[in-house]
């Protein structure tokens, strides 16, 4: 430590000046602090990931975007409360209650079952509501980007979505992702 | 360094939330501070013995301490000097 300082001392440099140096080479790269991530899925257990990650990089100090597309749209929907469900069907990990055959999960019902079971699970454990998360997100200004092709092809206007939700194509989102160390796809 | 000799501005109870909600309020929590300013925080989630760490690490702020009370994990986080 000492022969440390002795060595910056030489160079007429302090530790605090040494610090300031990195930090401010560190800044210049913002890739170091930029998170761009892609929410594709819609269902319920999944809109928790982007929402989750995005709002922990914010949290973090970085800046967050998420792109919403395909079935994602769903979680920056108006009405994402009644859009979030999950399915049992094709859901093989998926815990029940009670073992049953995969044809069961496809009968009338066992949808919202699934859901309510899922919801009710998440409450108990006191998981984050998607509505918090959303509120949180964008509190701590996290970008939510709704890809404009997907939009066009489900019938969606801006007015459908959340206040503040942004809306942008495969190039914007690129243009963020290259100046991004962090980029994920869920 | 025990509990007692560390000045606390704020203190932040994180008890009873899950991940992401502990580091999403401790962010917002610090933002309030001063540099200098310590901020404790209490939590039950497992995660954030990894968690808070590595938040600090990573936004520049300070992991003074952290110990176990019964259930609670309790963390004393100074506020870093460049912390915007």
């Amino acid at each position: 430590m000492l022969e440390e300082q002795h060595l910056l001392g030489a160079q007429g440099l302090s530790e605090e000046d040494v610090r300031t140096i990195v930090r401010a080479e560190l800044d210049r790269d913002k890739a170091n602090r930029t998170a761009a991530i892609i929410a594709s899925k819609g269902t319920l257990d999944w809109a928790y990931v982007p929402l989750i990650l995005g709002t922990t990089a914010a949290a973090s100090g970085m800046d967050a975007s998420i792109f919403f597309t395909f079935y994602g749209l769903n979680v920056i929907h108006k009405d994402f409360e009644h859009l979030l469900k999950v399915s049992p069907v094709g859901n093989p990990d998926m815990p029940m209650p009670v073992p049953m055959p995969t044809f069961v999960t496809a009968l009338p019902g066992m949808g919202p079952l699934a859901t309510r079971m899922m919801k009710a699970k998440f409450r108990s454990k006191h998981v984050a509501g998607i509505r918090e998360l959303l509120e949180s997100a964008q509190d701590l200004g996290v970008r939510l980007i709704a890809c404009q092709m997907t939009m066009d092809v489900f019938g969606y206007g801006p007015d459908d979505f959340l206040d503040g939700v942004e809306f942008a194509g495969a190039a914007a989102f690129l243009a963020e992702a290259r100046q991004a160390h962090v980029t994920l796809f869920v | 360094m025990s509990q007692t000799e560390i000045e606390t501005a704020v203190v932040l109870d994180a008890r009873g939330l899950l991940c992401p909600m502990p580091i999403v309020k401790t962010a917002k929590a610090m933002k309030e501070l001063e540099p200098g300013q310590v901020l404790k925080v209490t939590a039950t989630d497992r995660g954030s013995l990894a968690d808070i760490p590595a938040w600090a690490k990573s936004t520049g702020n300070e992991l003074l301490e952290q110990h176990e009370e019964g259930d609670t994990f309790v963390f004393f986080l100074r506020k870093g000097e460049e912390v915007q």
